[in-house]
């Protein structure tokens, strides 16, 4: 019998916790199927976040460390600096790295650490219950926005990738998404840049996921996934927004 | 045997390294020492001072109320430090800058023209040597050798043509000094 | 006889700390205490360590994190403003069980506070200053030699027990200068650190590091193995210094510089004939309590003056040891001022004076 398909040894065992349509498992497998294509699962140390992805230590197969909210790249920092020669990347939500995680994540794209950070744009905050995120667009509903995200009282949401990709020690930032095969396959060949990048010395890379939060949305999967193109890709242009890494191995 | 002093003067005068001078060459004669510097808002004025203790006992606090010794090498320093100076202690006033005599009558006080003897040997910046040799012929609590020494250890490689100079302005604050 | 160095405070203890096997340092300038980072960035690289400057305090104890997470001996310092930023990574320390050093230098509060000595940090070290039922062995040098020689037993007693270690030391303490003799301390036999997520390197599980317990009887047993942790901290690494207790009907309890300032006072007093003596914490916690009891018990022991550059924070822990047995006093300055030691010798007269 021949085998056509088995999971990803970059993944545990451990059933995933995440909801229906949730954009979370997909993501989680890419990096498992990239690590292990790389040949890294022995060789690396990844970052969780506080936010849905909490438990993200228990999913991937290689060590990880659970870090304050918002402090995963500081925690990187330290372990890739002792560590120079293990792959180190944090996962992290838009609560995590776009709000109380900002100063991190902008500098350690600043001293152009070397790690890889993935990053989960959802547009909401998944696991405190639907409250609005930096990255809510403007007339999203959310529980602390319940008229919907007003730019006069809250802003308007923030573009991480293209607000890094102004640090010279950032050297491949893209913007993917994962609602269907093509683009799934898409955000795989991201990351998997992302980690050669970082195993070739170069500087900082960050992937941004755009990812159906279907759950604090208030729709069904399928309805996530087309509201996600229609708005979040609108506001959030996919693809490569900064490649200055050159070629890899 | 416990030397309390305090070293005070405008920023550039060297009343901070003299200060580590005499702790430095305490150290070389087996003494237990300390200094302990001014640092923050007070500086910003421009004056700084150090505390330094020798003594053949553990030191306690490192901080003075009444030092036996002040070294002032400023107007403002002598204002400040004179009136706390303990009874039958010893004031060294660089008499270069301060035209004023010591007022009081129950310590000792030593002028020293630090300005003027550095200048005329031809370099401003070893006023404070001069001084610290003034301290140590007046106070006898180190040898002179010892400071001779560090001298040279402190001046080397390209910097070791400083060492005449120093040593003679340590030499002419100790010739200031009479018994 | 060895070798004695003159050395200045800040600098000693990161020596100290190099000499202790510390590879990587991770912080943020802040006044009274720059000379560590400073010479940190110097020297660390020279001995093969990592040295990076963050851009805050509390980047700087999430990079310690991450590196005594990855199983490497990590410090970090500051001084009290940023010793409260630093509260999140000790809280997570400890919730992680990873060793780690924080160097407070002390400087007056509360907020910006002063640059100048002080103690304002006594709770805060000792009660945890961050969430969460725990606490952090806390060491209180009163000269440089203890900085140097706690420093280095510092790392060990964080590895030990896989927790945090506080030195708390104050702005005098950085600043001044004095010798020191470097001493090799004897290193205890420490377990492998088998936990550390460094990579697999070929190991058949993944090693997790995390203080998130989400039930809440997981959680529980987590802080009852912590606490059994804490029990034998209690047990084994209490440390104080005495001097002429053995007479004393007042004996002066004090920390850091108030202890050196108060030690002359002592000496000052004796030579006039009172019988004083001097009880020095060297751990504020664990604390001596149950010296300072015994001593309460004792019957030429009339009354305490505790002194400190706070307006009385160890003084809790010195009444809960005396618990009510004897008289106890406080002196103390605050807000950066060192008080005088004609200051605390009128107290203690004025103490001794009621108690004859």
């Amino acid at each position: 019998m021949t085998v056509i398909y088995q999971k990803t040894k970059g993944l545990q065992d451990t059933p995933l916790h995440y909801c229906p349509g949730c954009g979370h498992g997909i993501v989680h497998k890419l990096i498992g199927e990239v690590l292990e294509e790389l040949g890294l699962l022995d060789t690396t140390v990844g970052i969780c976040p506080v936010g849905c992805a909490v438990f993200a230590g228990s999913y991937f197969s290689c060590d990880c460390i659970e870090a304050a909210h918002g402090r995963a790249p500081a925690v990187a920092t330290g372990v890739k600096r002792t560590h120079p020669d293990q792959c180190v990347f944090t996962y992290q939500g838009d609560g995590d790295l776009a709000s109380i995680g900002t100063a991190e994540i902008v500098h350690a794209a600043m001293r152009g650490e070397k790690i890889t950070t993935i990053f989960i744009n959802n547009a909401i905050y998944g696991m405190t219950g639907g409250q609005m995120a930096p990255t809510t667009l403007v007339g999203q509903r959310a529980t602390t926005a319940p008229l919907g995200r007003d730019p006069a009282q809250a802003g308007w949401p923030i573009r991480m990738a293209e607000m890094l990709s102004t640090l010279e020690g950032l050297v491949y930032a893209e913007r993917v998404c994962v609602v269907d095969i093509p683009r799934l396959n898409k955000a795989k060949k991201a990351i998997k840049r992302a980690f050669e990048l970082q195993m070739a010395g170069k500087g900082f890379t960050f992937v941004e996921v755009l990812s159906p939060c279907p759950t604090n949305w208030g729709m069904e999967p399928l309805e996530a996934n087309q509201w996600l193109m229609e708005h979040m890709a609108a506001y959030y242009p996919l693809g490569v927004v900064k490649d200055t890494g050159g070629v890899t191995g | 045997m416990r030397k309390e002093v305090i070293l005070a003067g405008f920023g550039g005068q060297g009343v901070m390294s003299i200060g580590k001078n005499l702790a430095e060459a305490g150290v070389e004669e087996g003494l237990e020492v300390s200094w302990v510097p001014s640092y923050g808002p007070e500086m910003r004025g421009g004056t700084a001072n150090c505390t330094v203790i020798l003594t053949d006992e553990r030191i306690g606090a490192p901080l003075v109320d009444h030092p036996t010794e002040i070294v002032v090498m400023n107007r403002p320093s002598l204002a400040k430090f004179e009136p706390v100076l303990r009874p039958g202690g010893t004031a060294f006033v660089n008499s270069s800058m301060i035209p004023e005599r010591v007022g009081r009558t129950d310590v000792r006080a030593v002028y020293v023209p630090c300005d003027e003897i550095a200048e005329k040997l031809g370099s401003p910046k070893v006023g404070n040597m001069v001084m610290l040799g003034a301290y140590v012929a007046a106070t006898q609590v180190l040898k002179v050798e010892t400071i001779e020494a560090m001298i040279h250890a402190m001046f080397t490689g390209r910097k070791a043509d400083l060492v005449p100079m120093n040593l003679a302005a340590f030499h002419q604050g100790i010739a200031c000094v009479t018994f | 006889m060895q070798k004695r160095e003159i050395w200045k405070g800040s600098e000693a203890i990161a020596e100290a700390a190099i000499r202790a096997g510390c590879r990587c340092f991770f912080g943020y300038p802040i006044t009274p205490q720059n000379e560590i980072p400073e010479y940190m960035s110097r020297m660390l690289p020279q001995a093969g360590g990592v040295f990076v400057q963050a851009e805050s305090e509390l980047a700087a104890i999430n990079m310690v994190y991450g590196a005594a997470a990855s199983g490497v001996r990590a410090m970090t310092s500051s001084s009290s403003p940023g010793i409260s930023l630093k509260q999140e990574g000790i809280s997570y320390l400890v919730g992680a069980q990873l060793p780690a050093v924080i160097v407070n230098v002390m400087r007056g509060g509360p907020g910006l506070g002063s640059i100048q000595p002080s103690q304002g940090d006594y709770y805060q070290a000792t009660r945890g200053g961050g969430n969460g039922d725990y606490r952090t062995v806390t060491l209180a040098p009163a000269t440089l030699q203890e900085a140097v020689d706690l420093m280095q037993d510092a790392f060990d007693i964080a590895d030990t027990y896989r927790n945090p270690v506080m030195v708390l030391a104050d702005g005098l303490i950085g600043q001044m200068m004095e010798p020191i003799v470097w001493q090799d301390r004897p290193g205890r036999s420490l377990p492998p650190k088998t936990w550390a997520a460094e990579g697999r390197r070929g190991r058949t599980h993944n090693n997790f590091v995390t203080s998130l317990y989400i039930g809440a009887e997981e959680c529980e047993e987590h802080n009852l193995e912590l606490n059994r942790k804490y029990a034998a901290m209690e047990a084994n690494e209490c440390r104080w210094e005495e001097l002429m207790t053995e007479d004393a009907q007042l004996i002066l309890v004090a920390f850091g510089t108030p202890a050196r300032v108060a030690e002359t006072a002592m000496r000052n007093l004796r030579q006039e004939g009172w019988n004083v003596g001097l009880l020095r914490p060297i751990t504020l916690w664990p604390f001596p309590t149950a010296r300072i009891r015994e001593l309460a018990g004792k019957s030429h022991v009339k009354a305490f003056l505790d002194v400190e550059m706070n307006l009385g924070q160890m003084l809790d822990d010195v009444n809960l040891a005396v618990n009510g047995q004897r008289p106890v006093h406080f002196y103390g300055r605050c807000g950066g001022a060192v008080p005088h030691v004609s200051e605390v010798e009128q107290a203690a007269q004025k103490v001794l004076e009621e108690v004859q």
